[in-house]
Protein backbone atom coordinates (compact mmCIF):
# COMPACT_ATOMS: atom_id res chain seq x y z
CA UNK A 1 0.00 0.00 0.00
CA UNK A 2 1.75 2.96 -1.24
CA UNK A 3 0.72 6.25 -0.05
CA UNK A 4 0.66 8.06 -2.56
CA UNK A 5 -2.33 5.68 -3.64
CA UNK A 6 -4.09 5.71 -0.19
CA UNK A 7 -7.60 7.96 -1.82
CA UNK A 8 -6.78 7.23 -5.54
CA UNK A 9 -6.37 10.05 -8.17
CA UNK A 10 -6.09 10.43 -12.10
CA UNK A 11 -5.76 14.04 -13.56
CA UNK A 12 -4.58 14.96 -17.53
CA UNK A 13 -3.98 18.36 -18.61
CA UNK A 14 -3.77 19.13 -22.33
CA UNK A 15 -2.82 22.06 -24.79
CA UNK A 16 -4.87 23.00 -27.51
CA UNK A 17 -4.79 26.22 -30.17
CA UNK A 18 -5.04 28.66 -27.81
CA UNK A 19 -6.72 26.71 -24.90
CA UNK A 20 -6.02 24.20 -21.89
CA UNK A 21 -8.10 21.58 -20.65
CA UNK A 22 -7.75 19.89 -17.50
CA UNK A 23 -10.13 16.51 -16.33
CA UNK A 24 -10.02 14.95 -13.29
CA UNK A 25 -11.86 12.11 -12.20
CA UNK A 26 -13.96 12.34 -8.60
CA UNK A 27 -13.51 9.33 -6.71
CA UNK A 28 -12.22 9.90 -3.20
CA UNK A 29 -11.39 6.60 -1.59
CA UNK A 30 -10.20 4.76 1.49
CA UNK A 31 -8.15 1.93 0.30
CA UNK A 32 -10.63 -0.51 -1.18
CA UNK A 33 -13.82 1.75 0.48
CA UNK A 34 -15.21 4.20 -2.26
CA UNK A 35 -16.37 6.87 0.57
CA UNK A 36 -17.95 9.40 -2.17
CA UNK A 37 -18.28 10.23 -5.98
CA UNK A 38 -17.54 14.16 -6.15
CA UNK A 39 -14.42 14.74 -4.85
CA UNK A 40 -12.70 18.06 -6.31
CA UNK A 41 -9.02 17.53 -7.44
CA UNK A 42 -8.72 20.69 -9.59
CA UNK A 43 -9.37 24.32 -8.35
CA UNK A 44 -9.84 27.00 -10.48
CA UNK A 45 -7.53 29.25 -8.33
CA UNK A 46 -7.88 32.58 -11.04
CA UNK A 47 -9.70 33.19 -14.13
CA UNK A 48 -7.64 31.12 -16.47
CA UNK A 49 -5.54 28.95 -14.45
CA UNK A 50 -6.47 25.65 -12.41
CA UNK A 51 -4.39 23.81 -10.50
CA UNK A 52 -4.67 19.88 -10.16
CA UNK A 53 -3.70 18.09 -7.16
CA UNK A 54 -3.28 14.34 -7.25
CA UNK A 55 -2.13 12.52 -4.35
CA UNK A 56 -3.57 12.29 -0.52
CA UNK A 57 -6.08 13.40 -0.43
CA UNK A 58 -5.87 15.28 3.31
CA UNK A 59 -2.59 16.85 1.68
CA UNK A 60 -4.47 18.18 -1.83
CA UNK A 61 -6.71 20.01 0.47
CA UNK A 62 -3.87 21.53 2.83
CA UNK A 63 -2.20 22.37 -0.42
CA UNK A 64 -5.24 23.71 -1.78
CA UNK A 65 -5.61 25.73 1.34
CA UNK A 66 -1.76 27.34 1.12
CA UNK A 67 -1.74 28.00 -2.41
CA UNK A 68 -5.30 29.91 -2.08
CA UNK A 69 -3.31 32.12 0.58
CA UNK A 70 -0.37 32.51 -0.90
CA UNK A 71 -1.93 33.63 -4.12
CA UNK A 72 -4.30 36.03 -2.48
CA UNK A 73 -1.44 37.80 -0.45
CA UNK A 74 0.47 37.85 -4.29
CA UNK A 75 -2.95 39.34 -5.76
CA UNK A 76 -2.99 42.11 -2.60
CA UNK A 77 0.66 43.24 -3.12
CA UNK A 78 1.19 42.83 -6.74
CA UNK A 79 -2.49 44.07 -7.51
CA UNK A 80 -2.04 41.68 -11.00
CA UNK A 81 -3.41 37.92 -11.21
CA UNK A 82 -0.02 35.59 -10.87
CA UNK A 83 0.91 34.04 -14.09
CA UNK A 84 1.30 30.42 -14.50
CA UNK A 85 4.84 29.83 -14.35
CA UNK A 86 5.02 31.81 -10.97
CA UNK A 87 2.08 30.11 -9.50
CA UNK A 88 4.61 26.59 -10.68
CA UNK A 89 7.58 27.86 -9.17
CA UNK A 90 5.89 28.60 -6.09
CA UNK A 91 4.45 25.65 -5.94
CA UNK A 92 7.80 24.24 -6.71
CA UNK A 93 9.03 25.61 -3.55
CA UNK A 94 6.28 25.01 -1.06
CA UNK A 95 6.67 21.27 -1.87
CA UNK A 96 10.64 21.20 -0.94
CA UNK A 97 10.21 23.20 1.93
CA UNK A 98 9.11 20.09 3.08
CA UNK A 99 11.85 17.99 1.39
CA UNK A 100 12.09 15.76 4.73
CA UNK A 101 8.85 15.26 5.23
CA UNK A 102 6.84 15.91 2.18
CA UNK A 103 2.98 16.64 0.87
CA UNK A 104 1.87 13.10 -0.90
CA UNK A 105 0.72 15.22 -3.87
CA UNK A 106 1.96 15.56 -7.34
CA UNK A 107 0.33 19.05 -8.73
CA UNK A 108 -0.72 19.72 -12.59
CA UNK A 109 -0.42 23.56 -13.61
CA UNK A 110 -2.35 23.98 -16.10
CA UNK A 111 -3.76 27.75 -17.52
CA UNK A 112 -2.78 30.67 -20.45
CA UNK A 113 -0.56 33.24 -20.06
CA UNK A 114 -0.75 36.55 -20.04
CA UNK A 115 -0.44 36.14 -24.09
CA UNK A 116 -3.33 33.73 -24.22
CA UNK A 117 -0.76 30.81 -24.48
CA UNK A 118 -1.07 27.48 -22.84
CA UNK A 119 0.77 26.77 -19.90
CA UNK A 120 1.48 23.18 -18.64
CA UNK A 121 3.54 21.67 -15.64
CA UNK A 122 3.66 18.84 -13.37
CA UNK A 123 5.52 17.94 -10.57
CA UNK A 124 6.82 15.14 -8.29
CA UNK A 125 5.76 15.05 -4.86
CA UNK A 126 8.86 17.32 -3.38
CA UNK A 127 8.59 20.22 -6.05
CA UNK A 128 10.54 19.05 -9.21
CA UNK A 129 8.91 20.29 -12.19
CA UNK A 130 8.39 20.18 -15.63
CA UNK A 131 6.84 22.19 -18.81
CA UNK A 132 4.89 20.43 -21.45
CA UNK A 133 3.63 21.24 -24.71
CA UNK A 134 1.48 18.89 -25.28
CA UNK A 135 -0.29 17.03 -22.07
CA UNK A 136 0.80 16.10 -18.61
CA UNK A 137 -0.45 13.90 -15.75
CA UNK A 138 -0.52 13.03 -12.31
CA UNK A 139 -2.14 10.16 -10.28
CA UNK A 140 -2.65 6.50 -10.05
CA UNK A 141 -2.90 5.12 -13.53
CA UNK A 142 -0.08 7.85 -15.28
CA UNK A 143 0.79 4.49 -17.44
CA UNK A 144 -2.64 4.17 -18.68
CA UNK A 145 -2.79 8.11 -18.94
CA UNK A 146 0.50 8.50 -20.76
CA UNK A 147 -0.91 5.42 -23.47
CA UNK A 148 -3.82 7.49 -23.96
CA UNK A 149 -2.80 10.80 -24.54
CA UNK A 150 -0.27 9.85 -26.61
CA UNK A 151 -2.63 8.27 -28.66
CA UNK A 152 -5.42 10.42 -28.88
CA UNK A 153 -3.28 14.00 -28.87
CA UNK A 154 -2.65 16.25 -31.80
CA UNK A 155 -1.46 19.40 -31.76
CA UNK A 156 -3.76 22.44 -32.01
CA UNK A 157 -6.80 21.02 -30.82
CA UNK A 158 -9.96 23.55 -30.80
CA UNK A 159 -11.69 23.59 -27.75
CA UNK A 160 -14.55 21.24 -28.62
CA UNK A 161 -11.63 18.70 -29.93
CA UNK A 162 -9.69 19.22 -27.04
CA UNK A 163 -12.63 18.50 -24.90
CA UNK A 164 -12.83 14.89 -26.61
CA UNK A 165 -9.61 14.47 -26.31
CA UNK A 166 -9.14 14.49 -22.66
CA UNK A 167 -12.47 13.10 -22.00
CA UNK A 168 -11.62 9.98 -23.60
CA UNK A 169 -8.41 9.46 -22.47
CA UNK A 170 -9.48 10.15 -19.09
CA UNK A 171 -12.36 7.75 -19.27
CA UNK A 172 -10.62 4.91 -20.90
CA UNK A 173 -7.20 5.08 -18.26
CA UNK A 174 -9.57 5.04 -14.81
CA UNK A 175 -11.93 2.37 -16.74
CA UNK A 176 -8.79 0.07 -15.88
CA UNK A 177 -7.39 1.41 -12.58
CA UNK A 178 -9.17 -0.08 -9.30
CA UNK A 179 -7.90 3.29 -7.17
CA UNK A 180 -9.48 5.97 -9.80
CA UNK A 181 -12.41 6.33 -11.79
CA UNK A 182 -16.10 6.94 -10.54
CA UNK A 183 -17.08 9.77 -13.04
CA UNK A 184 -15.04 12.89 -14.48
CA UNK A 185 -15.17 16.52 -14.67
CA UNK A 186 -13.42 18.70 -17.06
CA UNK A 187 -12.65 22.07 -17.69
CA UNK A 188 -11.60 23.83 -21.26
CA UNK A 189 -9.73 27.31 -20.18
CA UNK A 190 -9.88 29.84 -23.69
CA UNK A 191 -9.39 33.27 -23.05
CA UNK A 192 -12.93 34.15 -23.27
CA UNK A 193 -13.92 32.13 -20.08
CA UNK A 194 -14.40 28.32 -18.46
CA UNK A 195 -16.61 25.79 -19.76
CA UNK A 196 -17.02 22.78 -17.40
CA UNK A 197 -18.56 19.73 -18.36
CA UNK A 198 -19.02 16.68 -16.22
CA UNK A 199 -18.25 13.04 -17.48
CA UNK A 200 -20.20 10.14 -17.38
CA UNK A 201 -18.74 6.81 -16.56
CA UNK A 202 -18.55 3.43 -15.09
CA UNK A 203 -19.40 3.81 -11.25
CA UNK A 204 -16.96 0.99 -10.46
CA UNK B 1 -11.96 0.78 13.37
CA UNK B 2 -14.06 -1.21 15.67
CA UNK B 3 -16.46 1.81 16.39
CA UNK B 4 -19.27 2.58 14.68
CA UNK B 5 -20.51 5.69 13.78
CA UNK B 6 -23.41 6.20 10.95
CA UNK B 7 -24.66 9.23 9.48
CA UNK B 8 -27.57 10.05 7.28
CA UNK B 9 -28.49 13.82 5.92
CA UNK B 10 -32.12 14.05 5.52
CA UNK B 11 -34.29 16.60 4.27
CA UNK B 12 -34.28 19.40 7.01
CA UNK B 13 -32.06 17.50 9.79
CA UNK B 14 -29.18 15.58 9.93
CA UNK B 15 -29.25 11.78 12.20
CA UNK B 16 -25.86 10.45 13.11
CA UNK B 17 -25.78 6.93 15.16
CA UNK B 18 -22.96 5.78 16.82
CA UNK B 19 -22.20 2.68 19.48
CA UNK B 20 -21.99 3.04 23.05
CA UNK B 21 -18.83 0.74 23.54
CA UNK B 22 -15.96 1.48 25.81
CA UNK B 23 -13.50 -0.67 24.82
CA UNK B 24 -9.63 -1.56 24.46
CA UNK B 25 -8.04 -4.97 23.40
CA UNK B 26 -9.64 -7.77 25.44
CA UNK B 27 -11.48 -5.58 27.70
CA UNK B 28 -14.68 -3.36 27.61
CA UNK B 29 -14.91 -0.64 29.63
CA UNK B 30 -18.31 0.55 29.44
CA UNK B 31 -21.23 -0.23 27.20
CA UNK B 32 -22.63 3.22 27.94
CA UNK B 33 -20.60 5.88 26.62
CA UNK B 34 -21.97 8.89 24.65
CA UNK B 35 -19.45 9.22 21.49
CA UNK B 36 -21.83 11.51 19.91
CA UNK B 37 -20.35 15.29 21.14
CA UNK B 38 -22.45 18.47 20.66
CA UNK B 39 -20.12 21.55 19.44
CA UNK B 40 -22.80 24.41 19.25
CA UNK B 41 -26.23 24.41 19.52
CA UNK B 42 -26.93 23.45 15.77
CA UNK B 43 -24.03 21.05 15.12
CA UNK B 44 -22.82 17.43 16.57
CA UNK B 45 -20.10 15.23 15.80
CA UNK B 46 -19.78 11.45 15.73
CA UNK B 47 -16.51 10.41 16.66
CA UNK B 48 -14.77 6.72 16.50
CA UNK B 49 -11.55 5.89 18.02
CA UNK B 50 -9.38 6.15 21.17
CA UNK B 51 -11.10 7.25 23.74
CA UNK B 52 -8.31 9.79 24.59
CA UNK B 53 -8.26 11.47 21.41
CA UNK B 54 -11.87 11.45 21.37
CA UNK B 55 -12.40 13.62 24.36
CA UNK B 56 -9.49 15.26 23.86
CA UNK B 57 -10.15 16.41 20.21
CA UNK B 58 -13.79 17.39 20.79
CA UNK B 59 -13.21 19.59 23.97
CA UNK B 60 -10.81 21.25 22.06
CA UNK B 61 -13.02 22.04 18.90
CA UNK B 62 -16.31 22.97 21.59
CA UNK B 63 -14.53 24.83 23.28
CA UNK B 64 -12.63 27.07 20.33
CA UNK B 65 -15.87 27.23 18.82
CA UNK B 66 -17.28 28.98 21.52
CA UNK B 67 -14.44 31.05 22.31
CA UNK B 68 -14.87 32.06 18.49
CA UNK B 69 -18.84 32.82 19.09
CA UNK B 70 -17.67 34.76 22.98
CA UNK B 71 -15.02 36.96 20.92
CA UNK B 72 -17.01 38.33 18.03
CA UNK B 73 -20.24 39.35 19.50
CA UNK B 74 -22.02 35.91 19.15
CA UNK B 75 -21.62 35.74 15.10
CA UNK B 76 -22.33 31.51 15.18
CA UNK B 77 -19.74 29.78 12.74
CA UNK B 78 -21.71 28.14 9.35
CA UNK B 79 -21.16 23.91 9.53
CA UNK B 80 -18.86 24.57 6.95
CA UNK B 81 -16.64 26.66 8.53
CA UNK B 82 -17.08 24.46 11.69
CA UNK B 83 -15.84 21.67 9.58
CA UNK B 84 -12.82 23.10 8.24
CA UNK B 85 -11.64 24.24 11.30
CA UNK B 86 -11.93 20.71 12.72
CA UNK B 87 -10.08 19.81 9.22
CA UNK B 88 -7.11 22.42 9.56
CA UNK B 89 -6.97 21.23 13.27
CA UNK B 90 -6.50 17.46 12.63
CA UNK B 91 -4.17 18.41 9.80
CA UNK B 92 -1.73 20.39 11.78
CA UNK B 93 -1.74 17.90 14.18
CA UNK B 94 -0.97 15.19 11.66
CA UNK B 95 2.56 16.08 11.03
CA UNK B 96 3.19 16.66 14.98
CA UNK B 97 0.76 14.32 16.73
CA UNK B 98 -2.00 12.97 15.14
CA UNK B 99 -5.21 12.18 16.46
CA UNK B 100 -7.02 9.12 15.79
CA UNK B 101 -10.15 10.07 15.68
CA UNK B 102 -12.68 9.78 11.64
CA UNK B 103 -15.86 11.78 12.71
CA UNK B 104 -18.81 12.33 10.90
CA UNK B 105 -20.01 15.84 11.68
CA UNK B 106 -23.72 16.68 11.42
CA UNK B 107 -25.02 20.41 11.46
CA UNK B 108 -28.20 22.49 10.33
CA UNK B 109 -27.26 25.99 8.54
CA UNK B 110 -29.51 28.36 10.09
CA UNK B 111 -28.65 30.91 7.69
CA UNK B 112 -28.55 28.80 4.80
CA UNK B 113 -31.68 26.58 6.11
CA UNK B 114 -30.41 23.48 4.96
CA UNK B 115 -29.10 20.47 6.90
CA UNK B 116 -24.87 19.54 5.63
CA UNK B 117 -23.01 16.46 7.01
CA UNK B 118 -19.55 15.99 6.95
CA UNK B 119 -16.95 12.70 6.35
CA UNK B 120 -13.48 13.31 8.02
CA UNK B 121 -11.29 10.51 8.11
CA UNK B 122 -8.02 10.74 10.86
CA UNK B 123 -5.69 11.95 8.15
CA UNK B 124 -8.38 15.13 7.90
CA UNK B 125 -9.47 14.51 4.51
CA UNK B 126 -12.97 16.43 4.36
CA UNK B 127 -15.74 15.80 2.39
CA UNK B 128 -19.11 16.63 2.44
CA UNK B 129 -21.82 13.83 2.16
CA UNK B 130 -25.71 12.75 1.95
CA UNK B 131 -24.88 9.89 3.81
CA UNK B 132 -22.02 7.20 5.20
CA UNK B 133 -20.31 5.03 7.89
CA UNK B 134 -16.84 5.30 9.74
CA UNK B 135 -15.38 2.28 11.09
CA UNK B 136 -15.62 -1.46 9.90
CA UNK B 137 -19.68 -0.54 9.89
CA UNK B 138 -19.31 0.81 6.96
CA UNK B 139 -18.54 -2.47 5.22
CA UNK B 140 -22.08 -3.55 6.24
CA UNK B 141 -24.28 -0.32 6.28
CA UNK B 142 -22.87 1.59 3.12
CA UNK B 143 -24.57 -0.33 0.26
CA UNK B 144 -27.70 -0.88 2.90
CA UNK B 145 -27.56 3.17 2.47
CA UNK B 146 -26.54 3.39 -0.83
CA UNK B 147 -29.79 1.21 -2.00
CA UNK B 148 -32.50 2.87 0.29
CA UNK B 149 -31.18 6.58 0.31
CA UNK B 150 -33.18 9.31 -2.12
CA UNK B 151 -32.77 12.42 -2.28
CA UNK B 152 -35.79 14.43 -0.26
CA UNK B 153 -36.09 11.87 2.04
CA UNK B 154 -38.23 12.50 5.01
CA UNK B 155 -37.14 12.07 8.70
CA UNK B 156 -39.30 8.70 9.13
CA UNK B 157 -37.25 7.51 5.83
CA UNK B 158 -33.72 8.32 7.55
CA UNK B 159 -34.83 7.03 10.64
CA UNK B 160 -36.04 3.46 9.30
CA UNK B 161 -32.67 3.19 7.33
CA UNK B 162 -30.31 3.95 10.29
CA UNK B 163 -32.30 1.54 12.28
CA UNK B 164 -32.02 -1.30 9.56
CA UNK B 165 -28.39 -0.50 9.60
CA UNK B 166 -27.98 -1.28 13.25
CA UNK B 167 -30.19 -4.88 12.66
CA UNK B 168 -27.45 -5.42 9.90
CA UNK B 169 -24.78 -4.54 12.51
CA UNK B 170 -26.37 -6.71 14.85
CA UNK B 171 -26.94 -9.56 13.03
CA UNK B 172 -23.68 -9.82 11.05
CA UNK B 173 -21.09 -7.89 12.48
CA UNK B 174 -18.18 -10.00 15.04
CA UNK B 175 -17.75 -7.39 17.59
CA UNK B 176 -20.96 -7.28 20.03
CA UNK B 177 -22.46 -3.30 20.22
CA UNK B 178 -25.24 -4.25 22.08
CA UNK B 179 -26.15 -0.03 22.90
CA UNK B 180 -26.52 2.58 20.16
CA UNK B 181 -27.20 6.41 20.85
CA UNK B 182 -29.02 8.26 17.82
CA UNK B 183 -28.86 12.10 17.87
CA UNK B 184 -30.77 14.53 15.40
CA UNK B 185 -30.36 18.09 14.85
CA UNK B 186 -32.27 20.10 12.78
CA UNK B 187 -33.54 23.70 13.29
CA UNK B 188 -34.72 22.98 16.44
CA UNK B 189 -30.45 22.07 17.68
CA UNK B 190 -29.23 18.97 18.55
CA UNK B 191 -31.42 16.49 21.02
CA UNK B 192 -31.19 12.56 21.43
CA UNK B 193 -33.51 10.33 19.71
CA UNK B 194 -32.76 7.42 21.51
CA UNK B 195 -30.68 5.70 23.28
CA UNK B 196 -29.66 2.32 24.12
CA UNK B 197 -27.97 2.79 27.80
CA UNK B 198 -28.39 5.87 29.88
CA UNK B 199 -24.65 7.41 29.45
CA UNK B 200 -25.26 9.42 32.60
CA UNK B 201 -25.86 6.15 34.60
CA UNK B 202 -22.71 5.61 36.15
Amino acid sequence: MSIMSYNGSAIIAMAGKDCVGIAADRRLGIQLKTVSTDFTKTFQMQPKLFVGLAGLATDVQTLHNLLEFRMSLFKLREERDMPPEVVNNLLSTLLYEKRFGPYFVEPIVAGLDEDNKPFLSCMDLIGSSVKANDFVVSGTCTGNMFGMCEALYRPDLNPDELFEALAQSLLSSVDRDAMSGWGGVVHIITKDGVMTKELKGRMD
Amino acid sequence: MSDTVLGIQYDGGVLIACDQSNARSILLYQTNIDKIKELTSHTMMGVSGPNCDLVNFTEYIEKNLNLYELENDGTKLSTKAQANFCRNTLATALRKGPYQVDVLLGGYDTVKKQAELYFMDHLAALQKVSYNAQGYAAYFCLSIMDRDYIKGLGYDDALEIMNKCIKALHKRFLLSQPNFIIKIVDKDGVRVVSVGADPADT
